[in-house]
């Protein structure tokens, strides 16, 4: 059996195949959360210095691996859409902002609710949290920009073009902060400066990690397939599809 | 004369010609000049009245309200960038004339740049007087703005290509633009609170010559294939 993968860039033949791995990464991701938050929780021993306040980093470094991830995924299809012109990678870049913009926002609350208690402050303007506050403004343009304009071609490239602008701009963004923190001796507290983790705790976090990963994806694809819908209503096979699920 | 030399000096030409051009339209309309300038002077004399007048503070918190201003009277410039051009059709023929883009972009970033930037750079530190900055940090700011104020414009022009006739065009450009302007603000104000301490400022200043070197080569590119994509 051959398989011709390139099948898959048109919407059509995406939107069958995107419908039969979803159930396949939504199950993945509950197995794995499930089983990463078990060992987070229950099997990780207490840490000495932070006491169970530590614990939420299960979920807040799984969210903050994924805000950064997201987005250089997102950048990568738009650079793909403006350079051969498919139509599907501009909705698979739009699919992916909200699940990225939403893990951002969960490693901001959670890096907060860790900070309160370990560092006796919800917020430093240390160069990660910073970088990460900025990479929600990101998140927050592209998503504008996308909703301001009507005509969906247009809106496509624009934002694409803004992702990746913003691509350049994150490791200039990155390390101006890093700078401008070191300068001002704002945060006396590193993260870089933490204890060696036990087996197990890298072990939850790995698990909690790759549950993540199969939501957003899952997440992602369950978008793309609304998008590709509304986009492609006009054509004979939505219409199709509309027509069954209106007699069923 | 060589066919290669005419059309080097047949771009410069055109170069020239949009400068000239803006700059006549902005002496035209001195008021949207002006109103930029003064944004500009007000906001930052507005932080003592909100803070108060004690000389230490002030003094610290000097290099960045200059640069926060500098910022926003920079990005409340920018929606006139295209937005004329555009509505009268001017944009369209730029995009059509046989000289790339590219460079006619970089005109009106240039010219725009010489009329909003330019009074920045040249009032700051009159303003800085008024925080009782010291003379060498005074200096400094007037290198950083020149330095730091054609960055400003040149990403700013990618965000007001990329806003071109849509909704709410304003907010959405702040949105896109100042998170964006942040390396600039941090090496701008930093050089010039460096310098208020005492310390060396050459750090400061190459970092934003990189981030100028860069925007040099990426913004005027993507300002270009913006305006493209917006005149679809």
């Amino acid at each position: 059996m051959s398989l011709n993968i390139w099948r898959f860039a048109s919407p059509q033949a995406f939107y069958s195949l995107a419908g039969n791995l979803i159930p396949w990464f939504l199950v993945a991701a509950a197995l794995l959360g499930a089983a990463g938050l078990y060992v987070g929780l229950l099997i990780a021993p207490t840490d000495a210095q932070q006491g169970d306040a530590y614990r939420i980093i299960f979920i807040h470094v799984a969210a903050a691996w994924m805000s950064m991830f997201i987005y250089t995924v997102m950048a990568f299809w738009c650079a793909v859409g403006l350079i051969v012109n498919t139509r599907l990678s501009f909705m698979m870049a739009l699919a992916l902002a909200p699940t990225g913009a939403l893990m951002t926002l969960i490693a901001l609350w959670t890096g907060s609710l860790w900070g309160k208690p370990t560092w006796g402050t919800w917020w430093v303007w240390d160069a990660r949290l910073t970088s990460e506050l900025i990479l929600l403004f990101l998140y927050i343009g592209f998503m504008s920009l996308h909703a301001a304009i009507d005509d969906v071609r247009r809106a496509d490239r624009a934002a694409a073009l803004l992702a990746l602008v913003g691509a350049i701009n994150v490791p200039i963004i990155y390390f101006s902060v890093k700078w401008w923190n070191t300068l001002h001796q704002g945060a006396s507290v590193s993260l870089t400066r933490a204890p060696s983790m036990a087996r197990a705790m890298l072990l939850g976090m790995l698990l909690v990690a790759l549950a993540a990963w199969m939501y957003s994806i899952a997440a992602s694809l369950m978008r793309v397939r609304s998008l590709i819908l509304e986009r492609e209503s006009d054509s004979d096979w939505v219409q199709t599809i509309a027509r069954t699920e209106a007699a069923t | 004369m060589t066919a290669a030399g005419h059309a080097r000096r047949g771009l410069a030409g055109v170069f020239a010609a949009v400068v000239r051009r803006d700059l006549l339209l902005a002496v035209r309309r001195r008021s949207d000049v002006l109103t930029t300038f003064f944004f500009f002077v007000v906001v930052v004399s507005l932080f003592p009245l909100g803070i108060g007048p004690e000389v230490d503070t002030l003094r610290t918190i000097a290099p960045g309200v200059v640069w926060v201003a500098a910022l926003l009277a920079s990005m409340l410039a920018l929606a006139r960038l295209f937005v004329g051009d555009y509505a009268d059709g001017t944009l369209e023929q730029l995009a059509l004339a046989p000289q790339p883009l590219l460079v006619l972009v970089l005109g009106k970033i240039v010219a725009h740049l010489l009329v909003t930037g330019v009074p920045l750079v040249l009032i700051a530190p009159l303003l800085g007087l008024q925080f009782d900055l010291p003379a060498t940090a005074l200096q400094v700011m007037v290198l950083s703005l020149l330095l730091g104020t054609p960055v400003l414009s040149m990403i700013g022009a990618v965000g007001a290509a990329l806003t071109l006739g849509v909704r709410g065009a304003g907010g959405l450009l702040a949105l896109l633009v100042l998170p964006l302007y942040i390396p600039v603000l941090i090496f701008g104000a930093g050089a010039v609170s460096a310098s208020a301490l005492g310390m060396d400022v050459s750090g400061h200043l190459s970092a934003l010559a990189a981030i100028f070197l860069i925007a040099l080569v990426f913004a005027p590119w993507a300002t270009a294939a913006a305006i493209r994509i917006a005149l679809e």
